[in-house]
């Protein structure tokens, strides 16, 4: 059983937004503005209990990959298919409210992620542990550093129990210390049978954590295998074209 | 959109029906209320009033208007207080909550691009926060009435009827101006600039007995004219609305409730890069 299928999948945008009405009276009336593809004819299977690193420059659609893998953006062609429960943990301090406390904000994200606040309860004591924000969880996360807030989310995310995990470059802003126990704990999920799919410019994180990479490059695949291959060949790539 | 079936697969690219986004919109019911009690409480929560500031605000325009009217309409409008004040709060119930609903879309652009939504809930917890919110201004109306020796009416028991209609209405006015304004900023100024305006257009402050007959088509045509009528009526005038007024009122609550929905489903796909 594959947990995420994309067939066909591209995202564009209109390369120029209309603001305002101003600007629909003076440029409505042109033709057709071109489009801009972030992903362009994505297809690609991730099975069940398998890790995977995407890799590639800036702009070359891994966060837009992952955003259709969570169902987040509806693809403008193809069809993405998610199963099972699936949690994005998507750029840092999103869906944590700055007036909420800590532990307020646990039981927020977690009604974002699709959890009541009986299932947030039970696993409070362990997401607190485990992002080590102990002696602040009851004040404002508005006086948190990114270190804690970036603690905080990865804990959310791991805890809720779910079959699929996306992870979009999340892991370059803890310390070495909270690292090794992030990856840690990526190792159990995979362990676990789990999917784990990892979006990092951090190719040695890649090759110790996923099995399988995926390179991107300008909205298409540009390879896809084994770790260390994908990623001997991208390296060799960027120095070539650098 | 997404569909999620029994099997609890995530499916996007297809477009979602009906019946498939309101199943949707039931499984957030979670986050609905988490959004509710976020709204109540984050708004207020380094101020000492606190939440008293949702009663204090209208209580503090209610002395205003009072003060400065009561004696203009005094021949018009006994209890001028209730007259004003139970037609105003539906009035501020309907201009904030279409206010909060296009601010809350935009404040929370950047969580819909991260986690998986349905996007109307956003505009769905701004309504059941400005219901939470309406309820307790009229209760506190209803303690002012007491204190004023207003005469209580057994026609209150409709109130939460009205209420209910006037609800719907603004749902539907919400949906179709929050996606409006993920375009256009432009809808947000116009809004604000055009409520005020629409405000002397309906007859909360004055009594429509004074509106001159070369101007009386414009409150005749104001939609928000019968609904503010099915709320004041069983409160002031102690007797149910007129049936035509409450049919007219249902009739475009539903007409907003509906054309709004459409317009929103028409284009939430597209809310994507613009927010």
């Amino acid at each position: 059983m594959n947990a995420i299928e994309l067939k066909g999948v591209s995202v564009r945008y209109r390369a120029e937004k209309v603001r305002s009405l101003k600007e629909l009276v003076v440029r409505g009336l042109r033709p057709n503005r071109p489009f801009f593809y972030s992903l362009r004819s994505v297809t690609l299977a991730i099975a069940n209990g398998e890790s995977v690193g995407i890799i590639g420059s800036n702009g070359a659609g891994k966060s837009t990959l992952l955003r259709v893998a969570a169902g987040i953006i509806q693809p403008s062609e193809g069809v993405a298919i998610g199963r099972g429960s699936i949690v994005p943990l998507m750029e840092l301090g999103t869906g944590f409210e700055a007036e909420l406390s800590g532990r307020e904000n646990i039981l927020f994200n977690g009604a974002l992620l699709g959890r009541t606040r009986a299932q947030m309860r039970a696993q409070m004591d362990a997401i607190i542990e485990f992002s080590g924000i102990e002696p602040f969880v009851d004040a404002p996360i508005r006086t948190y550093s990114t270190g804690m807030i970036a603690r905080l989310a990865f804990s959310i995310a791991t805890a809720v129990d779910a079959e699929t995990i996306l992870l979009d470059e999340i892991l370059a802003v803890g310390d070495a210390a909270f690292r090794e126990r992030c990856d840690e704990r990526i190792r159990t999920f995979v362990r676990e049978g789990r999917t784990v799919v990892l979006v990092s410019h951090d190719t040695d994180a890649v090759l110790t954590l996923c099995r399988r990479t995926l390179w991107l490059s300008h909205g298409e695949i540009a390879g896809d295998g084994r770790s260390e291959d994908v990623i001997r060949e991208y390296e060799t790539h960027r120095t070539d074209a650098g | 959109m997404i569909v999620q079936d029994q099997e609890r697969h995530n499916v996007a690219g297809a477009s979602l029906r009906a019946w498939d986004e309101i199943h949707d919109l039931a499984a957030h019911a979670n986050l609905l209320i988490e959004l509710v009690h976020r709204d109540l409480t984050v708004r207020y929560k380094r101020s000492i009033f606190g939440f008293l500031w949702t009663l204090l605000h209208p209580l503090l325009l209610m002395a205003i208007f009072t003060v400065v009217f009561s004696h203009l309409f005094r021949r018009e409008t006994p209890h001028y207080e209730t007259y004003f004040l139970s037609a105003y709060i539906a009035w501020n119930f309907f201009s904030q909550t279409v206010t909060n609903a296009m601010a809350s879309v935009a404040w929370n652009g950047p969580l819909m691009k991260r986690v998986r939504v349905p996007r109307s809930i956003f505009t769905l917890s701004s309504i059941v926060s400005g219901l939470v919110n309406l309820v307790l201004s009229m209760l506190a109306l209803l303690v002012i009435m007491l204190i004023v020796r207003a005469p209580l009416f057994p026609s209150l028991l409709f109130v939460p009827i009205s209420l209910l209609i006037v609800g719907i209405f603004t749902l539907g006015v919400s949906l179709t101006l929050t996606a409006l304004s993920v375009f256009f900023a432009d809808v947000r100024e116009m809004v604000q600039a055009g409520l005020p305006a629409l405000l002397y257009m309906t007859p909360v402050i004055y009594p429509v007995s004074i509106v001159p007959a070369s101007f009386r088509w414009i409150v005749d045509w104001n939609p928000l004219t019968y609904l503010i009528e099915i709320v004041r009526a069983p409160i002031y005038d102690g007797h149910l609305p007129d049936p035509r007024t409450t049919i007219a009122a249902l009739a475009i609550s539903l007409i907003s409730l509906l054309s709004g929905w459409l317009i929103f489903r028409r284009l939430a796909p597209s809310f994507e890069g613009r927010l």
